[in-house]
């Protein structure tokens, strides 16, 4: 038979939480939550002299409190007005001592200043575009086998660590050159479009590649500055963008003569491996002793040729002149009186070896010789 | 000394000039010669390599330094 307790129904089996257990559990549950974007309205604004700020963000039908340590808060410009919409970013929280769930809020933006930036990129980029910097026409390529690289970045930055990594595996025959610059907050735009400039005053510069790695939007902002812009569209060698991760693009990204997703991807396309390099120094030492070896043999037909053409030659000059012989032999047989004898006619020779031409040489009863093609025979003249 | 580059571009051409037509067999084996040892010369280059990483700082009268950068 079971014992039934007066207390609505717990048992001696059952977990028991402390207040402090539920609330820490909970507040790591909560705390979990990666940092969001929340829109909403600012009400109840308190700045407090420690620097903190504390509000809270409503919509139509909820309401959350929120928190703005002072490191954030004053970097955050003037705390915003009772009323104003605004985007923060914040990570879900619990305040253990009142239980209260809240948000830690680490940026606000107004979202008007959000549309009003959003309007001034699309002026920026109008500008830009009207004045051809993104035309297809002005890109150039790349070079196959950069030398001295520029990269225009913060020295202290994730992006040239990348940069160096990939490359120095890559391409070390290469000399990167880094041209420090501020490539977020105050200064950014002025410091990144100095170096762009002073990429054009280093000597034997082949390719230069500006970036930084991912941030924030706004941290990114640097690199959708129309100054920043035109001044890497004044670089005189082919230019890399590289800001940021795969999702982000900017406008350098537009002007640039290549964009790449990362640094890192940057620092590939702008050098070539160099175990394909040495597979095509391969290529070339096969090509080349197959170029001289073919150029012997040719040379030796050509020779074989040569020499086939001039006994060609020496014989048909032989043979042309043999030819002749026999032709002016042949006339000269003509022309002699031996030939002619040869056709039938006989020369009278008279007893003095006379030829005897006119019948008075003929002298009726004197013998005289009749020279034949074979020799003479005995004749003499009768009367008619 | 010529960059890798510059030696490069001059290899492909070597390579190009020997397999045309018209190279004379003199030619053809000075071209070979050059080509051989300007390749042992890129493979020697591209394995011994290391990367240079300077820093370009502008001084006060505007004139260019490099230093060398620590990664």
């Amino acid at each position: 038979m079971s014992l039934s307790l007066p207390f609505g129904g717990i048992g001696p089996s059952d977990e028991v939480w402390s207040v402090t257990q539920l609330a820490t559990s909970v507040k790591r549950l909560i705390e979990s939550v990666p940092a969001l974007w929340v829109r909403g309205e600012v009400v109840a604004v308190k700045v407090w002299s420690s620097g903190h700020w504390y509000f809270d963000l409503r919509d139509a039908s909820c309401r959350v409190k929120c928190t703005m340590w002072r490191m954030y808060a004053q970097r955050a410009g003037p705390p915003p007005e009772d009323g104003t919409e605004v985007f923060v970013l914040a990570r879900p929280g619990l305040y253990e001592a009142k239980g209260e769930f809240q948000l830690q809020v680490t940026r606000i933006i107004p979202t008007a200043a959000v549309g009003q930036q959003q309007r001034e990129l699309e002026r920026v980029k109008a500008r830009l575009e009207q004045d051809g910097l993104f035309d297809a026409a002005r890109k150039r390529r790349l070079p196959h086998y950069a030398d001295t690289i520029a990269v225009v970045t913060s020295t202290d930055g994730a992006a040239i660590r990348d940069i160096v990594t990939v490359i120095r595996k890559r391409w070390p025959c290469a000399r990167l050159l880094v041209v420090n610059a501020r490539v977020q907050g105050d200064g950014a735009v002025e410091t990144l479009a100095r170096a762009l400039r002073l990429v054009n005053r280093i000597p034997s510069v082949d390719l230069c590649i500006v970036g930084r790695g991912g941030g924030g939007r706004e941290d990114l902002a640097a690199f959708n500055s129309e100054v920043v812009c035109r001044a890497l569209a004044e670089v005189r060698v082919p230019t890399i963008s590289a800001v940021g991760h795969e999702t982000d693009v900017s406008l350098t990204d537009w002007v640039a003569d290549a964009r790449a997703a990362t640094p890192s991807a940057a620092a590939e396309m702008a050098c070539p491996d160099r175990r394909e390099v040495a597979r095509q120094l391969d290529d070339w030492a096969g090509r080349l002793a197959s170029g001289l070896s073919g150029r012997t043999r040719l040379a030796a037909e050509r020779l074989a040729r040569t020499g086939d053409r001039l006994q060609a030659g020496v014989q048909s000059a032989v043979e042309r002149r043999r030819r002749l012989l026999d032709r002016l032999g042949a006339q000269l047989d003509a022309l002699s009186p031996l030939g002619i004898l040869d056709r039938g006619y006989a020369v009278p020779v008279g007893s003095h070896g006379r030829v005897l031409k006119r019948r008075a040489e003929f002298v009726p009863g004197e013998p005289f010789r009749l020279r034949v093609a074979d020799g003479d025979v005995g004749a003499r003249v009768e009367p008619v | 000394m010529s960059t890798i580059a510059e030696e490069l571009a001059r290899l492909e051409e070597i390579v190009r000039q020997l397999e045309a037509d018209d190279v004379d067999l003199d030619a053809a084996l000075a071209l070979f010669e050059d080509g051989v040892r300007r390749l042992r010369a890129a493979r020697e280059r591209l394995t011994t390599a290391e990367l240079t990483v300077q820093s370009v700082l502008e001084e006060a009268k505007g004139d260019l330094r490099m230093t060398d950068l620590d990664d």
